[in-house]
């Protein structure tokens, strides 16, 4: 992948914050997403994410810092930004009364780029049934609804909250080929939160993880698993806690084999386990969930010893 | 052309094709002048990212397993045996390592493993039993 320049940058996010009261929903947020990248955005439920997508659709107003999408401020300018997005929002808010057919002509009309082929293409790829009314569609069926209408005008910018939430393995399919199929036709940006790992993994280049509202990492999906290892160790003796080794973020175990995700540092962790006694077993990049697991085990809130 | 990933293990997605490439090959399931999938197809298929795909054909093509014809798909390479001799070893070396590994854990010694292997081939091709004792 070709290093963008900084005006290739779809939304640009610079010490954004938000505070509810004495909590921050938010705090100092930096976010580059390049064009033509799929940008996958994790955290544990009420990490920050859907706040942080709601200020990028302009329906919230940052307190601190600022927002760009395409360039612009979308509160400021709303159709500039918005009209070039594909959103789907995580609680799939919809006209209850209206049938399928109906609401793609009301979506159609905010859209001058509205594709109606392509439309009714996924319409019949997704089997909704057009003469139904949305409130006696199933939740996976609402969902394939909400992934027609960010997609039919084949917007610059899709961005999915939580899209495969609660959902069975076909529609997740249907919205992972979504993204693929966006992301193929050369220029277009994928940004989508996600707590299901395995999905970022697939799809994403670039992940970003955000616990109790800051960035605890942000990169390349690749530096991300480079950074990261995660080493097997056995020591000669059981032990009833890990030995507090530098680097650690996090570790599992009991008795004589523990298991530790590092972050860099790699030589050091090895120097000082071999020095506590340990044998080193085996030298593994992690997964996602691994990393995942440490950060969200290693932030402060979660900092206080075991037993 | 059937191919699995796995997210759980930490392998990257690409070197993940990359080896299955070389095992369809090593393995005859792909033999030269056969053509590869499409990028996006493919990705789609493995519901995969399209550069990640991307990418390891393009590392395939630098070890000259694959080769790009103008406008017209990716292909396995026809040059010669494209798998060398090299790289079939080095494949079976990472199979072999496990092996050891696990037999070292299991407290077998290297002894027996090879003659687990001699036992497991004659029962895999029981004609080669005479040929060898």
């Amino acid at each position: 992948m070709t290093v963008p320049l900084d005006s290739e940058y779809v939304l640009e996010v610079a010490g954004l914050t938000r505070r509810y009261g004495a909590k921050a929903a938010l705090d100092d947020i930096w976010l580059k997403v390049p064009r033509g990248a799929v940008f996958g955005l994790v955290g544990e439920n009420g990490a920050g994410k859907t706040t942080l997508i709601k200020h990028l659709m302009g329906l919230l107003k940052p307190q601190f810092g600022s927002v760009r999408v395409f360039g612009r401020d979308p509160v400021i300018d709303p159709e500039g930004a918005l009209s070039r997005i594909g959103y789907l929002s995580e609680d799939r808010s919809m006209p209850l009364w209206m049938s399928v057919t109906e609401l793609m002509g009301y979506t159609r009309a905010f859209y001058p780029k509205w594709d109606q082929t392509f439309a009714d293409e996924l319409r019949e790829t997704f089997a909704l049934d057009p003469k139904a009314k949305v409130r006696h569609l199933s939740r996976g069926e609402r969902a394939k609804l909400g992934l027609l209408l960010a997609l039919a005008h084949r917007p610059e910018l899709l961005i999915l909250d939580e899209p495969s939430s609660g959902l069975d393995l076909a529609v997740r399919r249907h919205i992972l080929t979504a993204i693929i199929q966006t992301v193929a036709e050369e220029g277009r940006t994928v940004l989508f939160s996600s707590h299901l790992l395995d999905e970022v993994d697939r799809v994403a280049d670039y992940v970003t993880m955000i616990n109790q509202g800051q960035i605890v990492l942000s990169s390349t999906m690749d530096e991300a698993k480079e950074a990261h290892h995660r080493i097997t160790l056995r020591f000669a003796e059981s032990q009833r806690r890990m030995p507090s080794l530098p680097g650690a973020l996090f570790c599992e175990g009991s008795g004589q084999e523990w298991s530790v995700v590092c972050n860099g540092r790699l030589e050091e962790l090895k120097k000082a386990a071999e020095s506590a006694g340990a044998e080193i077993l085996a030298e593994q990049i992690p997964s996602l969930e691994d990393i995942f697991l440490a950060h969200a085990s290693n932030a402060p809130r979660a900092a206080k010893e075991e037993d | 052309m059937q191919m699995h990933i796995s997210t759980h293990d930490g392998v990257p997605i690409y070197q993940q094709i990359v080896s299955q490439v070389k095992y369809l090959v090593a393995s005859g399931r792909l033999t030269p002048g056969d053509e590869l999938p499409p990028i996006r197809a493919l990705a789609e298929q493995l519901l995969i990212n399209p550069n990640t795909v991307a990418r390891a054909y393009r590392e395939l093509e630098t070890t000259g397993l694959l080769t790009k014809r103008r406008g017209a798909g990716t292909y396995v390479a026809d040059t010669g045996s494209p798998l060398a001799r090299a790289e079939k070893m080095r494949l079976l070396a990472q199979r072999a390592d496990a092996l050891l590994v696990e037999a070292r854990q299991m407290k077998v010694a290297i002894d027996d493993v090879v003659r687990l292997l001699h036992e497991r081939q004659d029962a895999l091709d029981p004609g080669i039993k005479e040929k060898r004792s």
